[in-house]
């Protein structure tokens, strides 16, 4: 008994000697800083080279957590961390339930592509209604005559059309609904746009890497991703028809392309079916958001300038050149010229933090 | 006499806490399930097939999920039931103490002790593309595969647990009756299964309790559509894993019903729990 306690107490003091000295560290050391932010796993990969190469750069210590729009959205609102990410803007509702206003910082444009697993077939188009009858479960094997149709050459197997889709709530899938509800009547009005739905058919994976694998696993799959993650794992995609009618490819051109109309001024706009003939139909901006006024929380003027410091560095030339190499395509000059406008505006006690 | 006071007093402070924390959680997940409740009705929400998370058409119900799950995991208890039945009676009576027998008993420990990622990753990369080759519906994902990859999770756990158990079958009494002149399969009939047969009903409702509850083999296999399954093959989904698989996007009247769906889960591995308690005393 004697010997517990002797232990119990010798412990306590050690705990209590590594808490000390805790504190005295943070205490001394005062420039010891860090930004946080979580949320979407979008663009996952860009925010990864990001950091990486940030803190390379500045030894500031940023942390990303890829938590999915709605964790990020969420983080925010409890104020657990600088920055969101989210690939979904916020509607007015939405924004009316956070404490105080919040700016959205667009960082890069993002597609999702449709891809497939069907040995020998290497390219494929498919038609916006074929699309939508396809996921509505109209259509159930490759070999339909209206996919075989727009696809002459391709030797189509007699074969059921496994969709999966995102298991997890997800950006993704809100920017894939937001497209097919914009060609498809039938699905706006029975499926509807969000980041999780209801599945007319197939099965669920939980986020875009366990679709991509799935869809790598299992011959005859059909799904949405991401489109870094099929060029990462060389998982083949469809061409789609965009508004102008063209079968177009994803790519870093064609993505960019879709962003070359009207932007509005708080940059919160859905890109997807573009009017432009050179658009990838399926392409999207992905955000970081943060609250307007950063003297919250009793942040200090340093966390606030450090936040903004990064995410002016997020969406200038440097950072913007990486997004290509990782399959992202770059912010066009008049979306880089409204973030910065809005950064502006993001104020510290009232005084903005970029002069 | 003083260091007997401080042992009772810690005991005492131990147990407080574990029924802190159990009425911490209770409290914490009927709070977080009551909107549902409220919205839906008690047995709406339980009986509903709706799942439908779209802004605006928003409704939610548990029963797809309560139906994968049992049905997962009774299929599992049915296909594990005949081959750990056998494999204890092979480790425990035909081959008691012998090289084989344990060798066969610490691989069965063994198995138990293997974390069910694992299953979930073999199940997916070599049991679901077995299964699909045999030209069923669905590529291979959904109930029956979930079912076999749960058999085989909770396999070596039966095992184990009917192993002591019939192992402590007392001797004289096989003695006895091999003496009158049993046979090998009447001494198991007729002195072994009585003798055990309440302890062999809680091991496999135990093992029952483990499938219920199991969360990443599963939902790696099941397919994840939250509707109710048509078929043995048809894809569907489980209480653990709809909770796994949503719960980090989820917000008010979804997470609402996500934290529902766990307290049911809660009630249903109770009940089980408690169906099992019932049987033994039946029997004992």
């Amino acid at each position: 008994m004697k010997k517990l306690l002797a232990i119990v107490f010798v412990m306590s003091v050690f705990a209590a000697v590594a808490g000390n000295n805790q504190n005295t560290s943070t205490g001394n050391d005062s420039k010891s800083i860090s930004i946080s932010g979580a949320g979407a796993t979008f663009p996952l990969p860009f925010y990864n080279q990001l950091i990486a190469d940030y803190s390379t750069k500045t030894s500031m210590l940023v942390t990303y957590g890829g938590i999915g729009s709605g964790g990020g959205i969420r983080s925010l609102k409890d104020k657990v961390v600088d920055f969101g990410a989210t690939d979904a803007f916020l509607t007015d509702a939405q924004a009316a339930e956070f404490s105080a206003p919040v700016v959205h910082i667009p960082t890069c444009l993002g597609a999702v592509v449709l891809a497939y697993n069907l040995p020998g077939v290497t390219s494929l188009k498919l038609k916006n209604d074929v699309l939508a009858k396809i996921f509505m479960g109209e259509i159930t094997k490759w070999n339909d005559k209206l996919i075989k149709a727009e696809n002459p050459e391709a030797n189509l197997p007699d074969m059921s059309i496994s969709i999966i889709y995102r298991s997890d709530g997800s950006g993704t899938t809100f920017i894939f609904s937001d497209f097919m509800s914009k060609i498809s009547e039938k699905w706006s009005k029975e499926v509807g746009t969000g980041k999780t739905l209801k599945w007319p058919v197939g099965m669920g994976a939980k986020g875009n890497p366990g679709v991509a694998g799935t869809i790598k696993q299992t011959i005859g799959a059909f799904g949405y991703i991401g489109s870094e993650y099929a060029f990462a794992q060389k998982i083949p995609f469809v061409k789609l028809q965009n508004k102008a009618g063209n079968f177009i490819e994803p790519s870093v051109a064609s993505v960019s392309a879709a962003a070359q109309g009207d932007i509005p001024a708080d940059t919160r706009v859905m890109l997807t079916n573009s009017a432009d003939p050179q658009a990838y139909p399926i392409s999207a901006f992905t955000w970081i958001i943060l609250y307007k006024e950063q003297s919250y929380n009793d942040r200090t003027l340093q966390q606030a300038e450090e936040t903004v410091k990064f995410l002016s560095w997020v969406i200038d030339t440097d950072a913007q050149a990486v997004a290509q190499k990782v399959d992202y395509a770059p912010l066009p000059a008049k979306a880089v010229s409204l973030a910065k406008t809005i950064l502006k505006s993001v104020t510290y006690k009232g005084t903005p933090i970029v002069k | 006499m003083k260091s007997e006071k401080i042992t009772k007093l810690i005991l005492i402070i131990a147990s407080l806490v574990i029924l802190l924390i159990f009425a911490g959680m209770a409290w914490a997940m009927i709070k977080g399930a009551y909107p549902a409740f409220q919205k839906f009705g008690f047995f709406g929400f339980l009986f509903s097939t709706e799942w439908n998370p779209t802004e605006g058409k928003e409704a939610y119900g548990a029963m797809p999920f309560i139906a994968g799950t049992v049905i997962t995991s009774v299929l599992a208890l049915i296909i594990c039931f005949p081959l750990a039945f056998s494999t204890s009676l092979f480790i425990a009576e035909y081959f008691r103490k012998r090289r084989i027998a344990i060798i066969l008993g610490t691989l069965v420990d063994l198995l138990a002790g293997v974390p069910s990622i694992v299953y979930g990753l073999w199940g997916f990369y070599t049991l679901r593309p077995l299964i699909a080759s045999l030209g069923f519906q669905g590529q291979g994902y959904g109930i029956f595969t979930s079912g076999l990859i749960l058999a085989i999770m909770i396999i070596p756990y039966a095992t184990s647990i009917s192993n002591e158990i019939i192992t402590m079958v007392p001797n004289e009494l096989k003695e006895a009756a091999y003496s009158l002149g049993a046979t090998r399969l009447e001494v198991i009939s007729s002195v072994i299964i009585p003798n055990s047969r309440s302890g062999l009903v809680a091991g496999y409702i135990l093992a029952l309790g483990r499938a219920l509850g199991e969360t990443m083999a599963v939902t790696m296999l099941i397919g994840n559509a939250n509707i109710i399954p048509n078929g043995l093959f048809s894809p569907g989904n489980s209480m653990a894993s709809v909770i796994a698989n949503q719960f980090g996007e989820a917000d008010g009247l979804k997470l609402s019903s996500l934290i529902a769906i766990g307290l049911l889960l809660f009630g249903v591995t109770a009940i089980v729990n408690a169906i099992g308690k019932i049987i033994i005393r039946k029997f004992a």
